[in-house]
């Protein structure tokens, strides 16, 4: 079946099965940053923008994104390299394959809370999960970036 | 090596890869596939033992788009060990790609390829597999001497008397004994001890166990993977598939993590034998729930441990019984087993006699295998909890019994066969992180609000760095036509950045900015050998080698840059990117050595070589201390802050160091509160998806707060030690010696949920009425 989406900015025209879902629309177009690591909506690796805010892509089916703009880290380069240089400062990527869902995590957040409170920030990115850094220099380094230290 | 002012050693230098892997490029296995691969799946036993009786394929093969479809009858029978380790492994050679007996649910029975993976999922439905179900043993406490031998097969067999006997589901055995441990005892004035249980831990990496392979243009095998060990993994698939290792090339490219669970050989022998069968490209990725239920765990072990003391407070006996859990095959069962003792013992040597007795069974449940701490972080778990006891009799301060009884630098330890100890700042590990937790004002504890208790906790520890007179690394540094350098590793850089640290080495040593440098790493078609990274090796081991195959290179620059310039060696300096003469009159830069030497009548590409391995494995510490505040109304177990001192030696690149231990720290406060591998009756795993099996997400970790005391070990590379796996050790026995602090309840089996906290209270409070 087709759907018609805008794809970071562009408008495209794709065939899709009834039953796939985004995350694997989306590596199949070769936007290879969005990652999988679980099939139960647990780890957040998978996070892509849907009309601006977050949502993970690995449950939801592609063919509800018919006439939707979604936008992955592939389509905000400026900013996802502005925040990949503090957090590779801080050397909280590690392996860096929870970083693009964890960037367009932070990035919709820092859209979405004005100043927001340590604690803020750790809730808005629970679902993030991370089994590298114990998380402490990611909290850094978005803590710098958002200037609220 | 002196430590003088440093340029790239010492400083939190951004790793080489960083920016592409945080933004998302395709750099990883599953990004680099071609996209015409066959897709692999996996039919798997739905029983824990049984014995298959026929398998009919027919309906499975009629679907369109399957191009082969492997069972038993279709693989070589040569067993072979998923281990890696060096050669000859001291693993059982126990497993086939494909058995005729299954031994745990999630056992491969059948390899299917097919165009994409849902043609693949649809032929693995219909294939009717008829089973022979026998009774497993599912218990490791009732698994020697059971009925149900886990491996009856004639054809086993081990490279080393490993204390094997199969026949009694054993498939490693360990004594290690210094002095008369039973005398030493009734000459102390206090003697403790207990039992304990540390629990199957899920690595649980984010990207999971994953491969491609082709054959190239000479019809060799070629192998991408997610891999600690890719020298490792070819020499297991040459065994494997019965090739010449000759005729494959294994690659890792970036890697999502691994904690050990890498160490152990996953998938690559399904895609390769389907490559060779089919002549075809394949690619399997393993879903979250084939790498809970189908790879390997940490170890599930129980310890007993018996301490004794003099009135003093010095331990003077250690004995220690173990029982490991080596699941259905027995990768790294005798390795980690024997590092129980290995890593805990040395801590103390006031002792007069040590002991330490084991046995890794076979059981019908997924295999054990590497988990970064590999038996240290089961025997600290054990040890510490017992020390903390053993104070708790003497009356003493913990930090205070630590501090009589720790080996210090320059000293021996009584299994350590009269080496002296290189370096340690553990005495300033303890006192600094008592420091920062508070330790005065907290221990033990404090109320803390209406039925709320915060105490504190500690426990110190130890590891190695490589494996003395086994682990090597050889490094080649290159130094190219246009005046750059390639530093050639077979080190895997699997995030923890040591493609960027042994980069900093190298350019500390060639007096170059680190840019200067490219990484040519984990291909064993151009890397020199390394074992891969693991064993806490590549810092102490490959570091080494990259600085001793740095200074050959930089002598080969001097002595061609003096040449050309004109003057003695010992008139030429390198720095600047150009050697030049002492008193500054006269210079050549590198890239106009490189043309003068590789190009046109020079003839002679300047390489500097080394092969490092140690005779010693200098131990990193770790002093580390938890706050926890309880609910004692509803057990409710909250950890507040975790402090870790961590002496690793010289720290090279200390925001990656950083991240190291609070990634370390994160995964034992897992261990101590969350995870746990479990079965139901029929020994299917329970806890197979991340809503089963928890991982700590930032909200569970409290603060955690990293500090480091460096030592300086004279066998290492700018005096470094390791630091990947001694991180991982302190949290459990730390965070249960605050709850028992806190409430008096002692919980020995892993992990201490607030459930066991509850029925603890609640059973003390009986036993107080």
């Amino acid at each position: 079946m087709q759907i018609k989406v805008t794809i970071n900015n562009k408008l495209v025209t794709w065939d899709v099965e009834k039953d796939e879902f985004l995350a694997d629309t989306l590596r199949s177009h070769g936007l290879l940053s969005v990652k999988k690591a679980c099939e139960t909506s647990c780890c957040g690796l998978c996070t892509v923008w849907l009309e601006d805010k977050p949502v993970l892509s690995c449950s939801i089916l592609s063919l509800r994104i018919h006439g939707k703009k979604i936008t992955t880290i592939e389509g905000v380069p400026k900013e996802a390299e502005e925040f990949a240089r503090v957090l590779t400062a801080e050397g909280a990527e590690q392996c860096g394959f929870c970083s693009p869902g964890f960037i367009m995590n932070v990035l919709a957040m820092k859209n979405e809370l004005v100043n927001p409170s340590e604690e803020e920030i750790i809730h808005y990115l629970t679902g993030n999960l991370c089994r590298c850094t114990g998380y402490m220099g990611q909290l850094r380094a978005v803590k710098t970036y958002l200037g609220v230290l | 090596m002196k430590k003088l002012e440093m340029k790239s050693v010492g400083h939190s230098i951004r790793k080489i890869d960083g920016m592409a892997i945080a933004t998302g490029k395709p750099v990883y296995t599953e990004d680099l596939a071609m996209s015409n691969a066959l897709v692999v799946k996996i039919l798997r036993s739905p029983h824990a033992f049984a014995k298959i009786k026929s398998i009919d394929l027919s309906r499975a093969e009629a679907v369109e788009g399957v191009e082969c479809i492997l069972t038993f009858q279709d693989v070589p029978s040569e067993r072979f060990t998923l281990a890696g380790q060096s050669y000859p492994e001291p693993s059982p050679y126990d497993r086939l790609i494909l058995d005729q007996i299954v031994r745990y649910v999630g056992d491969e029975v059948a390899i299917i390829a097919a165009v994409d993976e849902k043609t693949a999922v649809q032929a693995m439905k219909r294939i009717k597999v008829d089973y022979e179900v026998w009774k497993p043993v599912l218990d490791f406490e009732q698994a020697l001497g059971h009925a149900t031998v886990v491996h009856p097969e004639e054809d086993l067999s081990c490279n080393f008397d490993i204390g094997l006997q199969k026949e009694k589901n054993i498939a490693s055995s360990f004594i290690e004994a210094v002095g008369d441990v039973e005398e030493e005892f009734k000459r102390c004035d206090v003697v403790v001890e207990d039992v304990y249980y540390p629990q199957a831990q899920s690595h649980a990496m984010m990207e999971s166990y994953r491969a491609y392979t082709f054959l190239d243009h000479t019809g060799r095998l070629v192998v991408v993977s997610s891999t600690q060990i890719p020298f490792h993994i070819r020499r297991q698939l040459a065994r494997a598939l019965q090739i010449p290792a000759s005729k494959i090339r294994v690659m890792k490219p970036r890697i999502g993590g691994g904690f050990g669970g890498k160490q152990t050989g996953a998938v690559e022998v399904f895609t390769a034998i389907v490559t060779l069968k089919t002549g075809k490209p394949a690619l399997i990725v393993y879903d979250r729930k084939e790498t809970f239920t189908s790879t390997t765990s940490r170890h599930a072990m129980r310890l007993k441990v018996r301490l004794g003391a003099d009135q003093e407070g010095l331990i003077r006996a250690i004995d220690m019984e173990v029982l490991s859990d080596t699941g259905a095959y027995g990768e790294h069962a005798a390795t980690v087993l024997s590092c129980v003792g290995h890593y805990t013992l040395p801590l103390y040597n006031k002792t007069r006699a040590v002991r330490i007795t084991g046995n890794a069974v076979y059981t019908n449940k997924m295999s054990a295998g590497a988990f970064r701490g590999y038996g240290a972080t089961q025997g600290t778990f054990a040890l510490e909890s017992t020390v903390n006891l053993l104070a708790e009799r003497l009356g003493m301060d913990p930090t205070e019994v630590r501090l009589k009884n720790i080996s210090k630098e320059g000293e021996t330890f009584l299994t350590g066969q009269g080496v002296l100890l290189g370096s340690s700042s553990l005495d300033r590990c303890i006192k600094k992180g008592k420091e920062l937790i508070g330790w005065k004002d907290k221990f033990p504890r404090r109320a803390s609000g209406e039925n709320k208790v915060r105490a504190v906790g500690m426990a110190i520890t130890m590891q190695g760095s490589g494996i003395a007179n086994i682990g090597t690394a050889s490094i080649e540094i290159r130094l190219n036509d246009d005046g750059n350098f390639t530093l050639l590793t077979g080190a895997t850089d699997m995030g923890t950045g040591c493609d960027t640290i042994l980069s900093q080495m190298a350019a500390e040593i060639l007096e170059i900015p680190i840019e200067n440098i490219m990484v040519n790493a984990a291909d064993t078609d151009s890397s020199p050998y390394d074992p891969g990274s693991y064993a806490s090796s590549t810092t102490y081991v490959a570091g080494t080698a990259t600085v001793k195959a740095a200074e050959d290179l930089k002598k080969k620059i001097l002595e061609q840059g003096a040449k050309l310039l004109g003057v003695a060696l010992q008139e030429a300096e390198l720095n600047g990117l150009a050697v030049r003469t002492l008193n500054g009159d006269r210079e050549i830069s590198l890239v106009k050595l490189a043309e003068l030497t590789i190009l046109g009548t020079g003839k002679l590409q300047l390489t500097g070589y080394a092969t490092h391995g140690s005779a010693v494995s200098p131990p990193p510490y770790v002093a580390g201390f938890a706050e926890v505040e309880i609910d004692q109304e509803t057990g409710k177990v909250e950890l507040i802050n975790y402090v870790a001192v961590v002496d690793c030696g010289t720290v090279i690149n200390p925001n990656l160091a950083r991240m190291q231990a609070e990634g370390g720290i994160a995964q034992g406060i897992g261990m101590a509160l969350y995870e746990e591998v479990r079965y139901d009756d029929a020994g299917t795993m329970a806890t197979n998806s991340f809503m089963q099996y928890k991982i700590p997400c930032r909200k569970d970790i409290g603060h955690v707060h990293v500090a480091f005391e460096e030592s300086y070990e004279p066998t290492g590379p700018f005096g470094a030690k390791s630091i990947g796996e001694v991180v991982a050790n302190t949290p459990p026995p730390a965070i249960a010696h605050a709850v028992y602090n806190a409430v008096g309840v002692r919980v020995n089996r892993l992990p201490i949920t607030s459930e066991k906290v509850f029925l603890g209270i609640r059973e003390s409070s009986k036993d107080l009425r």
